[in-house]
């Protein structure tokens, strides 16, 4: 199999995973107007508690069940106790563009914190049933496994779970309601508060999947966080933050593009190409890939 | 008693009284008309009522049933609905996602398809437009959309504010019939606030007259539009 | 307070300080030099952030660009201490200069997350670049205390032994107390009413005839020149290694200015000192807490987030403890 080939696959794995956190972000945003930097350290937190889990239970898919729902527990959580009293506070005042981006990186450093306090600032790794080694093609063995076959599928399907949920329930009715027009919601008679709780923790959940299906395949630590948060907040602007298909259209791009990176420049440059990436995009399509609305003014 | 009942309602901001101890009531099933000149106070006390802006003072009740204090989207259970001025259609959405919306809170039990159609037999421009956004909407037909997502909600006590803003003649009459029509279909209770003074004391039974914060008369439409003082002085003709 | 007055208080204090060092021990005067360090540095965030409603994430890069710059030029043209964290200030406001343009056009959460990239990817140039030293990070000899300060009365009159980090103490402060005048003026003047206009009444201010994106990117060069004058600072002081400029240290400044009162010039000397505080309270509490490693490099994180969590929760808007009104 061509080199080419090989990298493409080995970016529409990693890209699958920063879309998943792309989505996440996108889910969050697209509920409250936040943009959720804690979103990271809280896949990194539920994957933990997998791991955990995976301890004591034995049972990869079991496992993840967990993580999932820790995750969701955990976006809840933050919504509730931090991110709803702060908008109580801040309602008409100066600080409600940049008082609730604050509030999530204190909540991304607490996590961050926590998770090197309780497990240590060791790497970690919970093994799966499917095999992380290559597949064999021909003679070589490629850099694309089960597991990463798996990253791509559970990507996938989490994302049409998604959209079908958006757009074909009740609920996703209301959670476009709420996030578009919030009062005028409430005087249609949605809880408003309550819809903006289920929105955080399915992007909770979402964060959990992709820690759950990358972790098999490579360490995870309170460290791999800087990739993640950057990688999932590129991909999402560059697939415009309003799409949750433009978080799977931004994921592939910059998954595939650090793929291809990395193999024919060098590793250190890729998280400045993550930059570029992101700069270009916004100057040149300011509503990203499939963005719609009016500029990054609003 | 039943019906709504306002003692002494005031809403103040800083130190100016948008409602200074407005007290009133409006019997089940009466269409009462509040008219008045801009800023007299008429938005404010729907907002009061709906839950959006907080009550400094007083007391307002809807069958016997303290509203004040409560979050909008729990008085509707209640069955208010306040249908408020230009902000009441969400554009992001379709037509029909907007009429849905009227919907959610009621769960699966209660269909609402019956309602849906009658809404859409009332406007046919919305049936035309079912699968347009909203935001491709004239204003006479955002402002039907309005009502109908309204009347999907349910409702016992109606509050419209202001729904002939901006509309041309034609679509203002076309819009106060279907309030009297859906009036009368649902034994509505409607406070109806208005600049267009005539054509809401023409649909009314009661009207209410606003001035700065304070009520300063009230009395049978038919009354309060022949009476010439008033005319002259609040009703501009 | 006039602006002369404030001018002698400003040299009366440095100089007091400077006195002051030569009694009190290594340690203490240490925690000085840092505490001097992060006020520079939270003094950009103050001006970008709580003065022009930019929200930056990426100030430890800009320290980053500044810190190997200043080396560069200290190393390869020889040039004065002060003359090479001149080159570290001018170089890092090229680089604000430049990217003030992509952040005037873009708001709140864009910005913030751009700016994260950056800091995300410039300290993984170092890795890339050897001239850049790498991941030990380039070596920063100042040599040896001038002996004109040896020498001087008020070393000899502290009969202590006046060591490196004293005289590191004495340059930081030199630094810090003009940058506090400089941009006291700075914010109070026209500059900084314009910036106070776009931050609270963008809409506004824009009809006044306030050119928007020009201030936003003077706020950007600006704040980008102080940091990058903290950021030679710190790499005389704490470190040269690009490990220390990572993300984290841009969250460290952010979490500063906010306990600064975001908006509050004066304020940052409180952020700068609860910085360094923190990670000397968390030793402390750490040996109740049984003192393993974990705990140890990970107390202060906790404590600094949950500071900042619970500030933002209380005073959104910012503190205003102004000594004098302005």
């Amino acid at each position: 199999m061509s080199n080419f080939l090989q990298t493409l696959l080995i970016g529409v794995s990693s890209g699958s995973i920063y879309a998943l956190m792309a989505l996440a972000l996108v889910l969050v945003w697209r509920s409250t107007r936040v943009v959720n930097f804690a979103q990271a350290g809280q896949a990194i937190i539920s994957t933990y508690i997998g791991y955990e889990a995976n301890f004591h239970l034995h049972n990869y898919w079991e496992s993840v069940v967990v993580a999932v729902v820790a995750g969701a527990i955990l976006g809840a959580a933050v919504e509730g106790l931090v991110m709803r009293p702060l908008a109580k506070r801040i309602r008409g005042t100066a600080a409600t563009d940049i008082a609730p981006v604050i509030a999530t990186l204190g909540v991304l450093g607490l996590i961050r914190s926590l998770a090197g306090l309780i497990w240590g600032n060791t790497f970690v790794q919970y093994p799966s049933p499917l095999s992380a080694k290559g597949y064999t093609i021909g003679k070589t063995v490629i850099q694309f496994s089960p597991q990463s076959a798996a990253i791509v599928v559970g990507t996938a399907l989490v994302m049409l779970a998604f959209a079908l949920l958006f757009n074909y329930t009740r609920l996703g009715l209301a959670l476009r309601a709420s996030s578009f027009q919030p009062e005028i919601s409430r005087l249609a008679g949605i809880k408003v508060d309550r819809i903006r709780l289920v929105g955080w923790a399915c992007a909770g959940a979402a964060g959990a999947v992709a820690g759950a299906l990358v972790t098999p395949t490579s360490y995870l630590s309170p460290n791999s966080l800087d990739l993640l948060l950057v990688s999932g907040f590129v991909a999402a602007v560059i697939g415009g933050l309003d799409s949750l298909v433009g978080a799977g259209v931004g994921g592939l791009i910059l998954g595939v593009g650090f793929a291809f990176i990395l193999e024919y420049i060098g590793a250190s440059l890729t998280f400045l190409s993550g930059f570029i990436i992101l700069i270009f995009v916004l100057l040149v399509k300011p509503a990203g890939i499939m963005g719609k609305r009016g500029g990054r003014s609003a | 008693m039943s019906g709504l009942v306002i003692r002494d309602l005031t809403v103040s901001y800083g130190a100016s009284a948008a409602l200074d101890s407005v007290s009133f009531t409006v019997a089940p099933g009466e269409l009462v008309a509040v008219i008045g000149a801009n800023g007299a106070g008429k938005s404010t006390l729907l907002r009061a009522l709906s839950g959006l802006v907080p009550v400094n003072n007083g007391i307002a009740m809807w069958n016997e049933l303290n509203i004040l204090d409560h979050r909008p989207e729990n008085l509707v259970r209640a069955g208010i609905v306040h249908v408020a001025e230009g902000k009441s259609v969400i554009p992001e959405l379709t037509v029909e996602e907007n009429l849905d919306l009227g919907g959610i809170w009621q769960g699966r039990s209660k269909s609402i398809a019956p309602l849906k159609e009658e809404v859409l037999d009332l406007f046919p421009r919305l049936r035309e437009r079912l699968g347009q956004s909203a935001d491709t909407l004239s204003g006479g037909e955002r402002q039907m959309l309005a009502i109908g997502r309204a009347l999907i909600c349910r409702p016992q006590l109606l509050l419209l504010d202001e729904p002939s803003l901006g509309l041309a003649p034609l679509i203002i009459e076309e819009i106060f019939a279907a309030i009297t029509g859906l009036r009368s279909a649902h034994g509505l209770t409607v406070l109806l606030v208005e600049q267009n003074a005539l054509s809401a004391l023409a649909i009314a039974d009661r009207g209410i007259i606003f001035n700065l914060g304070k009520i300063v008369a009230t009395g049978k439409a038919a009354e309060l539009m022949s009476d010439p003082t008033l005319r002259s002085s609040y009703l501009g003709y | 307070m006039s602006s002369s007055t404030r001018l002698l208080l400003t040299l009366a204090i440095g100089a007091a300080l400077i006195f002051a060092s030569s009694f009190i021990d290594e340690l203490h005067v240490y925690y000085g030099a840092e505490i001097a360090v992060y006020l520079i540095a939270i003094s950009s965030i103050v001006l970008l952030t709580g003065f022009s409603g930019q929200l930056s994430l990426g100030h430890g890069a800009l320290m980053a660009i500044g810190a190997y710059s200043c080396i560069l030029s200290y190393n390869g043209w020889h040039l004065p201490l002060v003359g090479a964290l001149i080159v570290g200030a001018l170089t890092t406001a090229f680089a604000g200069y430049i990217l003030g343009f992509a952040a005037a056009r873009l708001r709140g959460p864009y910005l913030a997350g751009a700016t994260l990239a950056l800091a995300v990817g410039i300290p993984s140039l170092a890795n890339q670049f050897h001239v850049l030293g790498g991941e030990t990070g380039l070596s920063f000899d100042v040599g040896d205390i001038p002996q004109w300060v040896t020498n001087s009365w008020f070393v000899k009159a502290g009969g202590q032994d006046y060591t490196s980090y004293k005289w590191y103490f004495l340059i930081a402060v030199s630094c810090a107390l003009p940058t506090i005048w400089v941009l006291h003026n700075f914010l109070h003047g026209a500059s900084g009413r314009r910036f106070k206009a776009m931050r609270s009444h963008p809409a506004a201010a824009s009809l006044i005839g306030i050119n928007i994106a020009r201030s936003k990117v003077l706020a950007f060069t600006a704040s980008s020149a102080v940091a990058g004058l903290a950021g030679g600072l710190f790499a005389l002081v704490i470190s040269t290694e690009p490990n220390s400029f990572t993300l984290s240290l841009s969250f460290l400044l952010v979490t500063g200015a906010v306990l600064s009162g975001i908006s509050n010039l004066y304020g940052s000397i409180i952020g700068a000192m609860v910085l360094v505080a923190i990670p000397e309270l968390s030793a402390s509490v750490a040996t109740h807490l049984g003192n393993s490693e974990k705990v140890i490099a990970n107390l202060p994180g906790v404590i600094t987030s949950l500071l900042l969590i619970l500030t933002v929760l209380i005073l959104p808007n910012g503190a205003h403890w102004k000594p004098s009104k302005s």
